[in-house]
């Protein structure tokens, strides 16, 4: 087999940091090809590389042996490669049918004639069995139809070489698997992928060969098969880390926090929950399964239609942040992007939010004293950053989640709600994240996990799966993850 | 597949939300006033808002890139003004360069277009942020208006700048045919040409524009020398409807100009909206300002109502549109 993409000696430089130092890599022909590596291990910059978006300061990119494109000529580098970005590159307010055809929406310079557009669009999505309104705005997919219709775009162009960068990141189970199931058929049909991901299992699952890189290295490229789980691990940290082991603890009699009767339309009903002081409960379920609804209103991010919850022994306002934290909640929001943090601000404003009015009288607030109390969270969580006063923006997903975590455990909550915890951070940071939780439960608290990762469930005393809004089975640990996934997807009883 | 078609149908007449408003402003105004709807009153209208309303299409254009404008306003009073100067002799308030008086026009045009491409150059170029640097411009370019005329206002102008905005075609002022062209144009333009719909990808996503091929910077240049033209075009007619340049010429017009976009369903955060909506935002505007003046509304609460109509239709299309607005 030959190689159809290959990257040499890539070496590339932003300003101080360098990026990429040296970095190969080598994808036969038909081949899904993982390429794995911590966050800042220099991926991104290889695919922007590979795309031809950036030009490398030394080595060389062959596409089939051949050199690269000119960096001008984008239609060049667009028939021999197709990316689905990290980032969505579709445009909202447009439809879907001009999205697939962007630029490109007449032949030459003449008027558009949307008739003939839509037919083609529709063409193209019936070649590749994406079942999409092409009428449609894109603006209103659910994320895996627009991600569909960005992987249709992408081979459209004739690319027999496509880039996934995380592509499952914001996906749910069923649609996961029906992606592999996509990604499979393209590759019989000899299409070559470059498939990145945090989740190792995926790459066990879907690829034939993996890449590891880091620190702006390549460090290894190994077969998939007989390559042992902890021998990757390794080789993308450096040093030899085991999967992370949940630890054994016997949680308290007190419940610190119920929810009684709760419904709210379009997402659950008749929930009843209640956690214990010391003990850890998951909450697992599809997207579709309410969960995440479930878990916004006991944080009172959203208000129930009916029933109500009971933070450390008080009735709180639904719907009401404040009364929540000030009954001893803390909570980690679903996107850290959204709701986790301020990025222009410090880290130490960040995670000291919650406890202003604590650090200063009369609303003002002691810089030393946040200072003081931020760098306290720095060293318990093991935040990487040059000091409190770096703000949140120039820190890595796995250090700002820490930072996110701090917010949520600065006050020392009785309660902790932790939505989808370790999304989008690596190996490392996601232990530490998961060791907070478990350190949390420890000092006493009550917590509440809710994610779309096995691994994270599996510090839970017991998981409380979700099915179209109702709370199907109550899973004590010691699950296997087909048993899980099983409940999780309706199965079983 | 079949439940979205509805919605679907519902967004294709998006653009003409204002439609009803429209009809029922002409009722209301046919009941309050019966020289309302006679010919020559809704001439009138339409005249009064010819030069507008070039306004409104650039700064729809420039919205819907993502990018914003407030220098037009300026551009209106100040790129016919120079170009006067050039041409007419020192006595009258000009130069003394003696320019022939036919060239006025093209070098109005010119320097809307410089004005265009300096706010291009500072935005695209430098990166600044398009808010603050055309506030800037908006009082520097008023600024060379006002300096060398030294805030007198010029009378004795040329021929040819004073027929366009007050000759009348087949029996209709040439200012009214002429925006009605371009906003013909600008229709065709930004729904069936692949220039006007890359406007589109730049507002709603413009790394996907990069991405896809789209010269960003390129179509952004073009866009605000588009803008400057249209808004020395738009002095243009405005001097021949008035007879002269005032020191005020323009003055205050952005406002309106905004509010009629975005009545007329223009984002203010780009790739979104339609120079169709856009014109019936116009055409909104000036109707109730031709009603309130009929039945008498003293000119100083006229503000009061242009205010309030903006946060109407704010209000509408935000129940209508069920999102929240930035």
């Amino acid at each position: 087999m030959s190689n159809h993409v290959e990257a040499r000696n890539v070496v590339k430089r932003f300003g101080p940091t360098v990026a990429l130092n040296g970095a190969k890599i080598a994808i036969a022909e038909g081949e899904t090809h993982a390429l794995i590596g911590r966050n800042g291990a220099g991926k991104s910059t290889l695919v922007s590389i590979l795309t031809g978006l950036q030009r490398p300061d030394e080595g060389e990119v062959l596409f089939s042996g051949e050199p690269a494109p000119a960096p001008g000529d984008r239609d060049a580098w667009r028939r021999r490669v197709a990316c689905v970005y990290q980032k969505s590159t579709i445009i909202p307010a447009l439809t879907v049918a001009e999205n697939l055809f962007l630029n490109r929406q007449s032949d030459g310079h003449g008027p558009i004639n949307w008739r003939t557009l839509r037919g083609r669009a529709r063409e193209l999505l019936d070649t590749y069995e994406v079942d999409v309104d092409v009428q449609a705005l894109a603006g209103e997919l659910s994320v895996e139809q627009r991600q569909l219709v960005e992987i249709a775009r992408a081979l459209s162009f004739g690319a027999r070489f496509i880039i996934l960068d995380e592509p499952t990141a914001r996906l749910d189970g069923p649609a996961i698997e029906r992606l592999f199931a996509r990604m499979r058929s393209l590759r019989e049909q000899g299409v070559t992928m470059m498939y990145i991901s945090h989740h190792l299992d995926e790459v066990y699952e879907i690829c034939q060969s993996v890449t590891v890189f880091r620190d702006a290295r390549h460090i290894m490229t190994r077969p998939v098969a007989g390559l042992p789980q902890d021998e990757l691990v390794h080789a993308m940290t450096g040093e030899a880390t085991s999967a992370y082991h949940a630890r054994e603890r016997t949680p308290g009699e007190r419940v610190v926090l119920a929810g009684e009767g709760l419904s709210l339309a379009g997402r659950y009903r008749d929930v009843d929950i209640s956690v214990r002081a010391g003990e850890v409960v998951g909450l697992a379920g599809s997207a579709s399964s309410g969960k995440v609804g479930l878990a916004e209103t006991l944080v009172g991010l959203r208000g129930a239609d009916t029933g109500t919850v009971v933070v450390n022994g008080t009735k709180v306002k639904p719907g009401d942040v404040p009364a929540a934290m000030e009954a001893g909640l803390g909570f980690v929001p679903e996107d850290r992007h959204h709701e986790g943090f301020v990025p222009l601000l410090s880290v130490g404003e960040n995670a000291t939010f919650p406890i202003a009015r604590k650090l200063g009288r009369f609303g003002v607030v002691s810089p030393s004293r946040r200072r003081e109390k931020a760098k306290e969270m720095i060293t318990a969580l093991d935040i990487k950053t040059e000091g409190p006063d770096q703000p949140v923006a120039d820190l890595s997903g796995g250090n700002a989640q820490k930072v996110v975590f701090a917010r949520a455990l600065v006050d020392d909550p009785t309660v902790l709600v932790v939505i989808n915890p370790t999304a989008g951070v690596d190996v490392k940071a996601k232990q530490a994240l998961l060791g907070a939780v478990e350190d949390a439960a420890e000092r006493g608290a009550g917590a509440v996990v809710v994610s779309d990762e096995l691994d994270d469930l599996r510090i839970c005393d017991r998981v409380l799966v979700m099915f179209h809004g109702e709370i199907v089975k109550d899973v004590p640990r010691g699950w296997t993850d087909h048993e899980l996934v099983a409940v999780m997807e309706g199965i079983q009883e | 597949m079949t439940a979205p078609a509805p919605r679907l149908r519902l967004a294709r007449f998006r653009d003409l939300t204002l439609v009803p408003v429209i009809v029922i402003l002409l009722v209301v105004g046919a009941f309050l006033d019966p020289t309302f709807l006679t010919a020559g009153n809704l001439t009138n209208v339409l005249q009064q808002q010819a030069a507008i309303s070039l306004l409104v299409l650039a700064e729809a254009m420039i919205l819907i890139a993502g990018k914003f404008d407030l220098s037009l306003e300026s551009t209106v009073g100040t790129a016919p003004a120079i170009a006067v100067m050039l041409v007419v002799p020192a006595a009258a308030g000009g130069f003394g360069l003696g320019l022939p008086g036919t060239l006025v026009i093209p070098l109005a045009l010119v320097v809307g277009a410089a004005i265009g491409a300096f706010n291009g150059f500072l935005i695209i170029r430098f990166q600044l942020s398009a808010f603050i640097v055309t506030l800037a411009m908006l009082i520097i370019v008023h600024g060379l208006l006002q300096g060398p005329t030294e805030g007198k206002t010029l009378f004795q102008l040329p021929e040819s700048i004073l027929y366009l905005g007050s000759a009348l075609w087949l029996g209709l002022p040439a200012a009214v045919w002429i925006a009605g062209l371009l906003f013909a144009v600008g229709i065709f333009g930004l729904g069936y040409l692949r220039i006007g719909r890359s406007l589109y990808a730049i507002g709603g996503n413009i790394d996907a524009a990069r991405a896809a091929g789209i010269r960003v910077d390129r179509v952004l240049y073009g866009v605000f020398i588009l803008g400057g033209v249209l808004a020395a075009l738009a002095g243009i007619l405005e001097t021949g409807r008035l007879g002269a340049i005032g020191n005020g010429m323009g003055v205050g017009w952005i406002f309106m100009v905004f509010a009629a976009a975005v009545i007329g369903g223009v984002s203010m955060d780009g790739g979104k909206g339609t120079i169709l909506g856009a014109l019936t935002g116009v055409l909104v505007i000036g109707l109730v300002q031709n009603i309130l003046t009929l039945i008498g509304v003293s000119g100083f609460w006229q503000p009061v109502i242009y205010g309030s109509i903006i946060l109407i239709a704010l209000m509408i299309s935000r129940i209508a549109g069920g999102k929240a607005q930035d």
